[in-house]
């Protein structure tokens, strides 16, 4: 198939190992930010094709993942009040949260729908005027413009009936997280090629240049990463620390201004509590004062407000240190027996991007090549 | 599936209400004319003219197979099929995953009050056309119906009874290691055609579902002498699904390469829209069968002699006994594990 085989061409992926063994001399510990890759690293057993002394580590770009247990809660409380109309991605329904999760309300009799795109939560809410539907804005930057488009639509329309639940994060200020924290062993990252599509990459420059970490805006075929893993290896070489951009067919360095400039008018960053991770300073998305008739914690200010912060983490789960590259899933002593995506105990171990899932799926007990 | 011509009626519907009725299911005279107007016109044949209680046949020689199936699609119509010929379909293909040749179905069918009564005269024509042309009787049913808002429209209920010859015995244990692993056709059209209109996916719409009866190149396989060990449709599931459990069942390692295995570009295509996996959608018109390696490409070249498994192909081989395990060699030459799913594929998030 056009624009997919490719980028999964045998030939093309064998040259481009190939050429990452010829420059390597030195071990590299290197991140790929976004679960989409991780998945397609797993997936297709990229790290099977890399010198041994080249360590993947995967990182926080699991917006499922990262969710906290917080607003789960309330999401779910929003989805038993009878009038509304629960609108989220179909990952969420499976996710813990501290008492239950949304498929069990669902199950109950709440109103809970998937949905693809914020704007058919937009479509539900105008075919639905005596019904509150709620969407629950989970995502990177990667979706915050259609969260925004909705909201702006919403109130062109002149609709009262539609709020968004905020839930967004933003990837550099967990990149920067997670260099600050004691123990970093990351030298070099894998930058997501969609959150570049929407955000570009100029406040990754900064980032580079403050850290001395080279970063690579990379995409999610496994040519691309492979070619990530090579530019972002050629940079640790030579001991440079710039952002290159490998997924040029998508990433332009000012991003898609038309994009950022909606999310501006919507939504200001705000201190966002990150599952397993904790609080990050301007790390999440909030909407601001003009949009308050759209903000979901605003209108249901008091049922939300019974709604507690238990914040319950199973103490086994360690995904907080999967999350920050600190340990891989089948380190955790839960993975594969107490934790399973059937009974996961967290989130990475639920969402199609998290990287608990990914290995259990595709490798179960997490060697590279051992199933061969 | 309006403009269908063959969907057209040919006459006045002689029930008289336009839509179904909690009566209809009653007992009563409305539920004779419905089953007399509706069910026995259009699934005609003397084992249903009795009008028994239930039908009654002379036994043959062999064994006989029996199996039963629900099917509860929504929408009810889409491309390339509907809830009719899927119920005709689906339990046809489960007799002939046994090695069986289809005799007789019965039919249940819980219909919801308000349904329309030309939706179910669609719905019956669809299915007695899926059913002579496989040559198979439908020769006793049921109906219910309940209240408004209790159902879907229709859900339907077939059984379905077939025999084998003495000499067919298939199952996964009877799965050896070396025995060569046959797909009969591309995979995912079904799931996706359904999806493709109850999401409104308007790039989809020239995706239609491969529901089709396999009992006739079954048997061709069996007639030529194909030693077929194990055979298994792709409904629920889909592929990945299907060699789990005859890999768990069999307790032995698959290994399936996955350039070989056929996915309509457009199924791909939808599939990495969607965030789906085409080896776990399901399909309705496509098996995998367990031959032995010398018979492998015989056995390919009979499947390709039928219009259901034109494009049938061999994906992989039972590559020993040290585990219950499906490996997929992946397009890059890597190996990983094919998985059973957890739940539901869901739709990706970023």
């Amino acid at each position: 198939m056009k624009y997919v085989d490719e980028f999964r061409d045998r030939g093309h992926a064998e040259t481009l190992a190939h050429a990452i063994k010829s420059i390597v001399t030195r071990p590299w510990t290197i991140m790929e930010v976004c679960g989409g890759q991780t998945h397609s690293i797993v997936r297709f057993g990229l790290d099977e094709l890399l010198p041994g002394i080249v360590t993947l580590v995967h990182g926080p770009g699991c917006p499922v993942c990262v969710t906290p247990v917080m607003l789960i809660d309330q999401a779910i409380a929003l989805a038993a009040i009878p009038r509304v109309i629960l609108c989220t991605f179909g990952d969420m329904l499976r996710v813990p949260g501290s008492q239950g999760d949304l498929f069990g309300v669902k199950a109950t009799g709440g109103d809970v729908r998937i949905v693809y795109s914020p704007l058919d939560a937009l479509a539900l809410a105008r075919a639905n005027p005596d019904r509150e539907v709620v969407c629950f804005a989970v995502g990177f930057e990667t979706t915050s413009p259609a969260y925004a488009m909705a909201a702006i639509q919403a109130r062109r329309l002149g609709l009262t009936n539609f709020s968004l639940l905020a839930a967004q994060v933003l990837v550099p200020p967990a990149i920067e997280a997670i260099l600050s924290a004691p123990g970093c062993r990351v030298q070099g990252f894998l930058a997501a090629g969609h959150v570049c599509t929407v955000m570009g990459y100029e406040e990754y420059e900064d980032l580079a240049r403050r850290y001395h970490v080279p970063l690579v805006v990379t995409g999610f075929e496994p040519i691309d990463v492979l070619e990530g893993i090579a530019m972002l290896v050629s940079q640790l070489e030579e001991g440079r620390a710039v952002v290159e951009n490998q997924y040029t067919r998508s990433v332009r360095r000012e991003g898609n201004v038309a994009g950022q400039a909606a999310v501006r008018e919507v939504f200001e960053p705000t201190l966002r509590a990150w599952r397993g991770i904790g609080d990050i300073p301007q790390s999440g998305l909030r909407l601001t004062a003009a949009y308050a008739d759209f903000d979901a914690a605003v209108r249901f200010h008091d049922a939300l407000a019974q709604c507690g912060s238990v914040g319950g983490e199973d103490p086994d789960c360690q995904s907080g240190l999967v999350l920050q590259g600190l340990i891989k899933p089948p380190d955790c002593q839960a993975f594969g027996t107490r934790c399973t995506p059937e009974r996961p105990l967290g989130a990475p171990m639920v969402s199609s991007e998290g990287a608990c899932a990914a290995y259990y799926r595709y490798r179960r007990d997490g060697r590279p090549g051992a199933i061969n | 599936m309006a403009d269908d011509p063959e969907l057209k009626l040919q006459c006045p519907l002689p029930v008289k209400n336009a839509t179904v009725q909690l009566a209809h299911g009653g007992g009563g005279r409305l539920m004779q004319h419905l089953i007399r107007d509706i069910f026995v016109r259009s699934f005609s044949n003397p084992l249903l003219a009795q009008m028994h209680d239930g039908a009654t046949w002379p036994m043959s020689e062999g064994t006989l197979a029996f199996t039963t199936d629900s099917y509860v699609v929504s929408p009810l119509f889409f491309p390339g099929g509907d809830i009719g010929s899927l119920a005709v379909h689906g339990t046809i293909n489960d007799l002939a995953m046994c090695g069986a040749m289809p005799l007789y179905l019965s039919a249940g069918f819980i219909l919801e009050e308000g349904l329309a009564m030309e939706t179910l005269q669609r719905v019956v024509d669809s299915m007695a056309r899926a059913a002579r042309d496989s040559g198979v009787s439908i020769v006793t049913g049921d109906t219910k119906v309940v209240d408004k808002g209790k159902g879907d429209g229709v859900f339907i209920n077939t059984a379905g009874i077939g025999v084998v010859s003495p000499s067919v015995r298939i199952g996964p244990q009877r799965v050896l290691p070396g025995d060569a692993i046959l797909v009969s056709g591309d995979l995912g059209s079904h799931g996706v055609a359904v999806l493709s209109v109850r999401e409104s996916l308007s790039f989809a719409g020239d995706i239609a579902s491969d529901s089709a009866p396999l009992h006739r190149v079954i048997a061709d396989l069996i007639d030529n002498g194909i030693e077929i060990h194990c055979l298994r449709d792709l409904t629920r599931g889909g592929l990945a699904s299907a060699l789990n459990e005859i890999a768990s069942a069999a307790v032995v390692k698959l290994s399936i390469d996955e350039r070989a295995i056929p996915i309509r570009d457009e199924v791909q295509g939808a599939c990495e829209v969607l965030g789906l996996d085409p080896l776990y959608v399901a399909n309705e018109g496509r098996f995998v069968s367990f031959v032995p390696e010398a018979q492998a490409d015989r056995a390919v070249a009979i499947m390709r002699g039928h219009a259901v498994a034109r494009e049938a192909v061999r994906v992989g081989e039972v590559a020993g006994r040290e585990s219950s395990i499906v490996v997929l060699k992946t397009v890059l030459g890597t190996h990983r594990i094919l998985d059973l799913l957890s739940g539901e594929q869901l739709p990706r998030i970023c």
